[in-house]
């Protein structure tokens, strides 16, 4: 009975003592880390927005996309950016969920008419030196001033306006695929993104 | 044996990767740049010294039917430090290795070395054994990157090697590429101690 009372507490203190380091790690690197992913976010809203003098990540209004597979709302967050107080461009991420391999996650910006700014890749699982030329900014570059009318919005081998890259075509259509349904969505819920609320 | 042998043995004679082939799994999964593999084989080392240090100094506490889990929750505590650590300070890393910064707490070379060397060892003994075996786990890393980074990118470290002109083995960087470069490596190695052996 003694030993079985020492190995639980051994365990138990053991486990303590992990925690009670872990927390105190914790509360040293939340702010850190808060700081590190927002950077990312502004770096990635910077690249497709037109010059903003506004805290864009505050800056933002939520919409309901759709529903998950068990019914819950899925939201998409749109990031406005604004030079002295005039509304310059939208910024939203974009998921193609038809990737060569898993979901490519692209950021958006858009002027407030819905023409193109720019885009950038957030998140890919790509093959690395074919699929993830998507990356490189030669393809990003040809979506600026595109719009839902002035472009063919397929890739070159499917009879429209994009180049693919060479060896890899998959990957290409998903992002031209999922950019056309993200400026689709801009298109038709313009005024609920474009409204004045939450003013940052 | 002397500290400076527990030391020096993870660099040739016991190299977890190229002679005990143990932690595997990070080692061909993440090496697809020397740095991303120095990376990952430091934040290794610095979880295998702390576990090491702290199996030593608990191993008269801990009783021997507990002495596993007991080695886990030390281990992945450690390990959560260095997630956090990394996220917070070198970001860019964090990304890089993904999830398998997570997975160093099944990185069997670890637990082997806390069952194996740690919970029979004095402290000091303990860390020196850590420090070697940890740095040759890097060092093997950081070579097997490297070795594919100059092949199928044609780059080190991010700086061209070879001009715009080279046509990158892009064989290396892909899955495959980890099986034939570790594979040549250990072969190159075993050549080399069949070599001496014989002269």
């Amino acid at each position: 009975m003694n030993g079985m009372v020492r190995l639980v507490l051994v365990l138990t203190l053991v486990a303590a003592g992990a925690g009670l380091v872990l927390s105190l790690v914790e509360s040293l690197t939340r702010a850190p880390i808060a700081e590190q992913r927002r950077q990312e976010t502004l770096r990635a809203l910077q690249a497709v927005l037109p010059p903003a003098d506004n805290a864009v990540d505050q800056d933002t209004v939520a919409l309901v996309i759709g529903q998950d597979k068990r019914g819950r709302d899925l939201l998409r967050r749109f990031y406005r950016g604004r030079l002295a107080g005039e509304l310059t461009g939208v910024a939203f991420e974009v998921i193609a969920p038809d990737g060569y391999s898993g979901e490519i996650a692209v950021m958006v910006g858009v002027d407030p008419q819905g023409s193109v700014v720019g885009i950038a890749i957030l998140r890919h699982a790509e093959t690395p030196g074919l699929g993830d030329k998507i990356e490189d900014a030669w393809f990003r570059e040809q979506f600026a001033g595109k719009t839902l009318d002035n472009a063919d919005w397929r890739v070159k081998k499917d009879g429209g306006g994009f180049d693919q890259i060479t060896g890899a075509t998959i990957s290409p259509r998903a992002v031209v695929e999922a950019v056309r349904r993200g400026l689709v969505f801009f298109r038709d819920n313009r005024a609920a993104i474009l409204v004045d609320v939450g003013e940052g | 044996m002397s500290l400076a042998r527990e030391f020096r043995k993870g660099f040739w004679r016991d190299n977890p990767v190229f002679r005990l082939l143990l932690g595997l799994c990070p080692a061909l999964a993440v090496t697809t740049s020397a740095e991303n593999g120095l990376g990952m084989g430091l934040a290794t080392t610095f979880v295998l010294v702390c576990s090491n240090t702290v199996v030593s100094l608990l191993r008269k506490v801990i009783p021997s039917r507990v002495r596993i889990p007991c080695f886990i929750v030390v281990i992945a505590s450690f390990v959560t430090v260095v997630q956090l650590c990394m996220e917070a300070y070198f970001y860019d890393l964090y990304k890089a290795l993904g999830i398998f910064i997570p997975l160093i707490v099944v990185n069997c070379l670890i637990l082997g070395r806390a069952e194996a060397f740690a919970s029979k060892r004095t402290l000091l003994p303990a860390i020196i054994d850590g420090l070697g075996m940890g740095l040759g786990f890097a060092l093997a890393l950081f070579t097997l990157g490297a070795v594919r980074e100059i092949l199928g990118a044609g780059t080190l470290f991010g700086w061209s090697l070879f001009g715009a002109d080279y046509q990158p083995l892009l064989l290396m960087i892909l899955p495959p590429g980890a099986f034939i470069a570790m594979g040549l490596l250990l072969a190159a190695m075993n050549l080399y101690d069949a070599r001496r052996a014989r002269d």
